[in-house]
């Protein structure tokens, strides 16, 4: 962001406005006040209820997507500081119908349970392998120990991750 | 036709004598493993590609026309008369579609549920009120808008200060559950004791662990005419049914209740609650879908929790380690509406031969959330204590602990003189030994003056786990060679799914693809039971193997007439129908030709056999470090060894067996309601505060192979693989400590400051 752009922020509210949110390739326009949470945008005003809401304050990663490729707390950001930015769901990861690696590999490995962790653990673990293709077990652990699982699913998840990294990389 | 009988049925150590329909035939046992090609594979979840891409919808997705959202006001006092409450300005709000009291619920409710709606609030966070509008914000808004006045009684928070006389009171008719202690008993304990050459005495205490399920508890409602439908997150689609129509005054066929996925459940959603009853009520007034989930506070206070204990065990054994007499005393929480009192009791009653027997326990109302079945109730808590207190005599004895267990290991459950219909724990302690190195172990005379010291540990096991009837399914044939299984059961996350799956197959004939499941809908499912009690596999597998059966055989009787050949000659396999080695062709080639045609198999489960227990059974070893410096536990490695009769899919076993060994390590280690006495109010009522294991706390998990199908308890062999896993974990944790460090720790958590202070003790 330059000086300029800094200098000159848009004010928003206390009433609805109109944003434009970039969610998955699409551009979507939403009229909401500042206060909404990105995860409330998602699931709320565009119906893309594959994020899911867990704690609402930051302590479980179960809304975790993408804003610019960094894994985000959908709970923990408001919409309007997303625009401009681009955002990727768990939708956003399959690719017409066909599972993303780390999708598939969750599946063979039954690392998940109940499934409500599961689209937060995907897209932490594919921000992960985004950043660093063949991580060790002690960084797939330290990069998802903020996503919590209920169901006990954990080392199902390890094993999962490390299938996929392998297999996304040759 | 199918035949009235009364059958034994037990869930989580309440057994009841009732009626159920089942078929005339019985099923001829699966005896060969060589002729199960699918069931006993490690088969992907058939719903996997949902639950990973986001397209499993759970209640908390429910999107429809119209749908509204609920915010709730919760009491902020624990123990409260709700004198008024103003709802005026809150109605006014732009947005806001509805506002319901727990007053006008009160009035609209018939029976015993109107006990959940009275002015009396009897725990922090227990719902007054709820608005509904076009938006979650707007109605959280509305919810600061109403105006409550409370005239604030005495409470209670603790259990030991519960069972004082001079106890302020939850209820009118005071804490004490049911007005006595719940009393089991056999032999002269007095005697038994008279007979002991070593006797032990400890106290052990567990914390309130909460469910804490992801998705929290949470309905959509919505109405057509006179019929109300209901998206719930539950275990029991047809519990909700059946409740809602009973509180709401409705024919049961006029209910449909819905629940194709569910965010964890772990006991707490046997049924509907209170803000199914809101969600309901509000849908009528407004005329639209409403959407009430819990938010995250409410669920963690009022979401169910497993109670906390004070439990005393006194054990007396002869010099040979023979075990004379138990005596074993508890105090439960029940929290302020607990329906029912875990029998903590079980595991040393059922595990142990001992002839004189006694048990006690006395449930404690408190002002806090209600317990609420939580994975094998009772159980856990009371293994912890059996099992440390057995490691406690083999200490007294100086004998070796899994010894003196093997020693001990009774021939019949002396709980009601029935044979077992299988307990191979010889193999489960034999094989968990041997690989954790048993004779390692120092029995806590440790000689290690390092600040990091290991120790291994072990705990017996024992469960019900064996289901029953009433559970129906039918299996439809199409034109097109496929066929659709419908049942009433749910998928709690277990792999229900992909289990019945696989059982509709092998016994069909056609292959797992061939197989649609639909399931979690009680207006397109038959009866099944809640998915709990470690029950839903052995309930449901049979219900479905027998379904399946009546559509083969009709199938092979259509075709033994198209073909001319004798029916007995023919035979389904992988979608073909074969006559010895000659192929006739794909099923679809011969039904094909007989147009729109449905071929409907009807099947039921079976009655349990007479005069037998059905159990599960297993042991745990564990490795643990202390950290004798900080005072932290960390467990290092588990082995597993658990009976839970024949494996259908080991994938999803493994994950069961895993799950609960975490869920159990959360227990043992750091998970604990904190309630501030003075207050009253929960202090950890969200997923920072309140621990639950994360991934780096977990160790690697070693699942032995223990597959052994018990036909006496069904004819497909499986039993239930849900609770048995979370029930020797924290135990054998416990034990482990002590092998480590010389030093018994007798109340869970077990966590760093109990720790330092037990050491200091030394």
């Amino acid at each position: 962001m330059t000086n300029t752009e800094k200098s000159t922020p848009t004010v928003r509210g206390p009433g609805k406005s109109a944003l434009l949110l970039e969610v998955n390739g699409t551009t979507h326009e939403l009229f909401v006040e500042p206060r909404r949470t990105l995860l409330d945008a998602l699931r709320v005003d565009l119906g893309m209820t594959g994020t899911k809401e867990v704690c609402g304050m930051g302590n479980c990663g179960a809304c975790t997507v993408h804003v610019d490729g960094e894994p985000t707390y959908g709970c923990m950001q408001l919409a309007v500081e997303c625009e401009g930015r681009t955002i990727t769901t768990i939708e956003g990861l399959a690719h017409n119908g066909t599972l993303h690696p780390l999708q598939q590999a969750f599946v063979e490995h039954d690392a998940l349970q109940c499934g409500f962790c599961t689209s937060g653990q995907v897209m932490t673990a594919a921000a992960l392998l985004q950043r660093n293709p063949n991580p060790t077990e002690e960084e797939i652990v330290e990069e998802l120990s903020g996503n919590l699982c209920r169901c006990g699913a954990y080392r199902g998840i390890v094993r999962a991750v490390q299938d996929a990294a392998e297999k996304m990389r040759t | 036709m199918p035949k009235l009988i009364k059958t034994k049925v037990e869930m989580e150590g309440r057994t009841f004598e009732e009626y159920a329909l089942v078929d005339e035939d019985e099923l001829p046992p699966w005896t060969d493993e060589e002729e199960l090609g699918i069931v006993g594979f490690p088969i992907p979840r058939v719903d996997g590609a949902e639950r990973v891409s986001g397209t499993a919808q759970y209640t908390h997705d429910v999107r429809l026309p119209g749908m509204a959202y609920t915010a709730a006001l919760t009491s902020p006092h624990p123990h409260a008369r709700l004198v008024s409450v103003d709802v005026s300005e809150a109605r006014t709000l732009p947005g806001v579609l509805g506002v319901l009291t727990r007053t006008e619920v009160h009035e609209q409710l018939q029976g015993g549920v109107r006990r959940m709606f009275t002015d009396q609030l009897r725990y922090a966070g227990e719902i007054v009120a709820a608005v509904v509008a076009t938006d979650p914000d707007i109605a959280r808004d509305a919810v600061a808008l109403i105006k409550a006045e409370y005239e604030q009684l005495p409470h209670v928070v603790d259990i030991e200060v519960a069972a004082q006389p001079d106890s302020p009171k939850v209820h009118t008719n005071g804490n004490i559950f049911g007005d006595k202690p719940q009393l089991v008993e056999r032999g002269d304990v007095v005697a038994g004791f008279a007979e002991a050459d070593v006797a032990i005495e400890h106290t052990y205490r567990t914390a309130t662990q909460l469910h804490s399920c992801l998705e929290p508890h949470g309905s959509v409602a919505y109405w057509e005419g006179d019929s109300l439908t209901i998206y719930e997150s539950t275990q029991h689609v047809f519990g909700v049914r059946n409740a809602m129509a009973r509180w709401l005054g409705l024919p049961q066929n006029k209910v449909r209740a819905i629940c194709q996925y569910i965010g964890g459940g772990f006991g707490s959603k046997a049924g509907p609650g209170a803000h199914s009853v809101f969600a309901a009520l509000l849908a009528k007034q407004i005329g639209r879908p409403v959407q009430f989930m819990l938010d995250r506070t409410t669920e963690q206070i009022g979401g169910g929790n497993r109670s906390a204990m004070v439990m005393k065990v006194r054990l007396g054994a002869k010099n040979d380690g023979t075990l004379t007499a138990m005596d074993l005393h508890c105090l439960a929480d029940v929290g302020a509406y607990g329906p029912w009192l875990p029998f903590f009791a079980g595991p040393a009653l059922m595990s142990y031969r001992c002839p004189n027997a006694r048990s006690e326990t006395l449930g404690l109302y408190t002002n806090t959330g209600s317990f609420m079945a939580f994975r094998a109730p009772g159980f856990v808590e009371g293994t912890f204590a059996i099992e440390s207190a057995i490691d406690e005599l083999a200490m007294a004895l100086k004998m070796d602990s899994l010894a003196l267990r093997r020693q001990n290991i009774p021939d019949h459950d002396q709980t009601n003189g029935s044979a077992f219909s299988n307990y191979p724990i010889e193999e489960c302690f034999q094989q968990g030994a041997e690989r954790i190195e048993w004779h390692t172990r120092t029995n806590g005379h440790t000689s290690s003056q390092d600040r990091i010291r290991r120790g291994i540990g072990m705990s017996n096991q024992i469960w019900w786990g064996g289901g029953g009837p009433p559970a129906y399914a039918t299996v439809e044939v199409n034109t097109d060679g496929t066929a659709t299984l419908r049942t009433g059961t749910q998928d709690i996350g277990t792999g229900t799914k992909t289990v019945l799956t696989q059982v509709c197959a092998e016994e069909l004939g056609l292959p797992l693809a061939a197989i649609t499941t639909v399931l979690g809908d009680s207006g397109s499912g038959q009866y099944a039971p809640i998915s709990g009690g470690s029950m839903t596999v052995p309930s449901m597998a049979p219900a479905v193997r027998s379904a399946a059966r009546d559509a083969r055989l009709q199938l092979l009787d259509i075709v033994s007439q198209m073909l001319e050949r004798p029916v007995e000659a023919l035979e389904i396999r992988d979608g073909q129908i074969y006559e010895g080695a000659e192929n006739h062709g794909p099923v679809k080639n011969l039904i094909g030709k007989l147009g729109d045609v449905m071929i409907i198999g009807n099947g039921s489960r079976g009655p349990n056999p007479d005069g037998v227990t059905i159990i599960t059974s297993g042991a745990q070893f564990v490795e643990v470090a202390v950290d004798t410096l900080t005072g932290r536990i960390q467990v290092l490695r588990v082995i597993a060894a658990h009976d839970c009769g024949r494996i259908v899919n080991p994938l999803t076993y493994r994950s069961q067996i895993e799950g609960g060994i975490i869920q159990a390590i959360g227990y043992a280690l750091t998970e604990q309601r904190v309630m501030d006495e003075h207050s009253g109010i929960q202090l950890n009522a969200d997923l920072g505060d309140y621990k639950i294991p994360t991934l780096a706390d977990i160790p690697e998990i070693e699942v032995l192979r223990i597959d052994f199908p018990d036909l006496v308890a069904n004819p497909t062999g499986a039993k239930g693989a849900g609770e048995p896993p979370i029930i020797p974990t924290p135990a054998a944790i416990a034990n482990a400590v002590y092998d480590a460090i010389g030093v018994r720790i007798r109340e869970l958590p077990m966590t760093p400051d109990k720790v330092l202070a037990a050491l200091q003790q030394q």
